[in-house]
């Protein structure tokens, strides 16, 4: 219609309106409408996400996006949370520091998941960028308090430091005195994950007094409870709220005085911690529990009645995750006081024992599907389940955008028809039309494969285990998942001919991880070769694959695209095929 | 590989399914999928595979760091000692270890473990007392579940010692 128009934008026209488009997806797209609209998106693009740190170099992309302020990335595949993956991987986060520290001084945002930050990057961070206001460390490793103390000591405009699930190596709890008294500027504040020695209580308060703006606080097991009082007392415009660690008997005087403090908190909307907490001292949060939205209680060793009495006080709650102390009579009150619960984890308090410790089955999730209309996402560790109840839920949750469940033994089968639970799933898949994200469990055979690859067209992730029966399982969901970015799979029978037939798939996803499968050495080879635009990644213990016939199994495998290339920093269990001579292309 | 097998949770499939690889090649690494646990692992030493009945990585829980997860304390006592010690096991990763720990906290040596013969080599022998309340051996179980069932740990000593060593 108005091509001419079009063209006749100025591009500072052009730049304003894509400045409101802010979501990835939608800014890829903006830039591959024309050369011109690519030039001007790349050059005001401000937030890069990278979901895999090996898929694209940091030269690439600062040569791209010149004038981003904040960078996402992501490092070790999602099985490396269950020591899956041997350490020294990689996922090393300082060669992207150092070249943004020269080329990309306002960076104002970093934020990591699952890589390796050493002292040496958070301090080159520190001394880098002037104007640093956001540092998000999700379960990352490599640092000790040390790199904190440099963080703290030098970057004045911080405004989050947020080291959810990290494991820091303890040398000083005095990093915290590194925040001159000037700074004023936190708003939040998350070391859940620091051990005792890790905090120096003083230095925490102080901090605490002078942050007016704070919002959000999660502190570490070891601050006792009378002294998280005088932390709230500081700071009554928290929302989100972590406790520390709760005595092992009541005292009247403890009690109160928290008590006291928790009720000056009026806008708190999160709550956090709960370590060895005692059910007598629950009353003391009751007065802000009609406010609360989240609720993180995996880590309370409460038993089902004071759950429920807990959980009854919360009629706004949207997100709770807790133990399976919660039990199916917990999670029933659960579905008729909180109508707007979205989101529900369930963790296992005993993953390891055989014999079932709490009375929780499928049924308290079946209460919850039935009860809680808004329920979108939800991670369930159960020790039996049927097609019957999975069904059900299926039919009463259709908004499902994330589904895991994990029955703790595998290859369980339903428990009432000894069937598989190929029909429960592919009930699932079939009537949560939005599902993004799942992980399966139980005794399964191909069919399930074939249900999901026919009716699961908005998957992005699938976690599968112990499950399956032939490749045909894994070409189902290989050729029949138009959405699928992810996929990790272990201990499955899935080897040669689904990986080789569906070669062509795994450069539209970020990448697929396969253990304890029965892929080949000599297919993988193979793959590499018709794939150069694929990283085909053996990780062995065992020794090198060569020393081993081509028809042999690999133990683990990583399979991503990349523009990168090979890795440079790849440890002596982990083999590319480029290694392999017999591959010389001409 | 594309045989068709009914599955029945207490059946070795792995053993008649068809793959790919040699005989023999693969068995260690995949038989741990598949065993359920009444395995006894091997503490001889510590380069040795994981044990068969220990799962890795399963179930997919956060193995948070010491520092998270609730510390388990157990007494310990020995035999001729004149008072007990108390040690949190989630502070070890394994029974090598836990035992090295006990060995300089009471400064004597523990023998060499085998599944068959117990503890030889030595007069001591660790045993704990399980939730049911009965003494077993350490290092029978999988360490996952001794840390979750220990109770107390006692090093027994002499002839009750080596009575434990005769393959129960």
């Amino acid at each position: 219609m108005h091509k001419k128009m079009a063209f006749s934008f100025p591009d500072e026209v052009l730049e304003h309106v894509f400045s409101f488009i802010q979501s990835d997806k939608d800014r890829n797209s903006v830039s591959l409408v024309c050369k011109s609209w690519y030039e001007i998106e790349r050059w005001c693009r401000r937030k890069v996400f990278v979901g895999n740190c090996y898929a694209v170099s940091p030269r690439m992309v600062i040569k791209r996006f010149p004038e981003f302020r904040s960078i996402e990335l992501k490092g070790k595949p999602h099985f490396a949370d269950f020591n899956l993956v041997p350490d020294g991987w990689g996922g090393y986060v300082f060669p992207w520091i150092v070249e943004m520290a020269g080329a990309v001084p306002w960076l104002e945002e970093i934020k990591l998941k699952r890589m390796v930050v050493t002292d040496e990057s958070l301090e080159l961070i520190a001394k880098s960028f002037k104007n640093f206001k956001v540092l998000i460390l999700s379960s990352c490793e490599g640092f000790s308090t040390d790199g904190l103390a440099a963080i703290a000591a030098s970057c004045k405009n911080l405004k989050e430091l947020d080291l959810r699930d990290c494991e820091v190596d303890d040398l000083s709890g005095h990093w915290l005195s590194h925040f001159p008294d000037t700074y004023t500027s936190l708003v939040a504040l998350n070391i859940s994950c620091l051990g005792s020695d890790e905090v120096s209580l003083s230095a925490l308060e102080r901090l605490v007094g002078r942050c007016t703006s704070l919002k959000t606080l999660r502190l570490n097991r070891a601050v006792p409870l009378d002294k998280v009082a005088n932390i709230l007392r500081r700071a009554p415009q928290l929302v989100e709220f972590g406790t520390g660690t709760y005595a092992a008997e009541l005292r009247p005087d403890v009690y109160s005085d928290f008590a006291g403090a928790f009720s000056s908190c009026k806008e708190l909307k999160s709550l956090s911690g709960f370590w060895d907490v005692v059910p007598d001292y629950l009353p003391a949060i009751y007065p802000v529990c009609s406010k609360l939205t989240s609720l993180n209680l995996s880590y309370a060793t409460i038993q089902s009645p004071e759950l429920i009495k807990l959980v009854s006080h919360c009629p706004n709650l949207q997100r709770l995750l807790v133990l399976d102390y919660i039990e199916d009579s917990g999670l029933e009150a659960l579905a008729s006081s909180c109508k707007d619960l979205q989101e529900l984890r369930v963790f296992p308090s005993d993953p390891f024992g055989v014999e079932p410790n709490v009375s929780l089955t499928e049924q308290g999730l079946v209460a919850v599907s039935s009860g809680c209309p808004k329920l979108q996402s939800v991670l369930y560790f159960c020790r039996r389940m049927s097609n019957e109840a999975l069904v059900t839920v299926a039919k009463n949750c259709p908004n499902f955008t994330r589904f895991r469940l994990c029955i703790i033994e595998p290859r369980t089968a339903d428990y009432l028809t000894l069937e598989p639970l190929d029909v429960g799933f592919g009930a699932i898949v079939q009537y949560c039309k939005d599902l993004q994200r799942l992980s399966l469990s139980g005794l399964l055979t191909d069919r399930v494969f074939e249900y999901i690859g026919t009716y699961a067209k908005k998957l992005e992730m699938l976690s599968v285990a112990f499950a399956g029966d032939s490749d045909l399982g894994l070409h189902h969901v290989l050729s029949g998942c138009e959405s699928l970015r992810k996929l990790e799979i272990r201990d499955c029978p899935f080897g040669d001919k689904a990986l080789l037939a569906n070669a062509a798939k795994l450069e539209t996803m970020r990448s697929l991880w396969m253990s304890s499968c029965a892929v080949s050495f000599g297919a993988c080879k193979l793959l590499a070769q018709k794939m150069p635009r694929l990283n085909v990644e053996v990780i062995d213990e065992r020794g090198p694959p060569d020393s081993r016939p081509e028809s042999c199994s690999v133990d683990k495998l990583y399979i991503y695209r990349t523009v990168a290339g090979s890795r440079f920093d790849m440890p002596p269990f982990v083999w590319t095929m480029e290694d392999d001579p017999s591959l010389q292309l001409s | 590989m594309e045989g068709s097998v009914a599955y029945d949770s207490d059946l070795n499939l792995k053993a008649t399914e068809l793959r790919l690889g040699l005989p023999g090649t693969h068995e260690e690494q995949q038989a741990v999928s598949n065993v359920r646990n009444n395995k006894r692992p091997c503490v001889e030493n510590e380069t040795a595979p994981p044990p068969k009945a220990q799962i890795v990585g399963w179930p997919p829980v956060r193995s948070y760091r010491k520092n998270n997860s609730q510390p388990v304390y157990i007494k310990v006592s020995m035999d001729g000692a004149p008072y007990l010690r108390k040690i949190d096991l989630k502070v070890y990763s394994g029974y090598p270890e836990l035992l090295q720990a006990i060995e300089n906290m009471f400064k004597f040596t523990i023998g060499e473990y085998s599944e068959r013969e117990g503890y030889k080599g030595s007069d001591y022998a660790p045993t704990y007392e399980d939730k049911d309340g009965d003494w077993m051996l350490v290092g029978d179980v999988p360490w996952e579940m001794f840390t979750t069932s220990c109770k107390r740990l006692r090093i027994m000593k002499g002839s009750e010692a080596r009575g434990l060593g005769c393959g129960v």
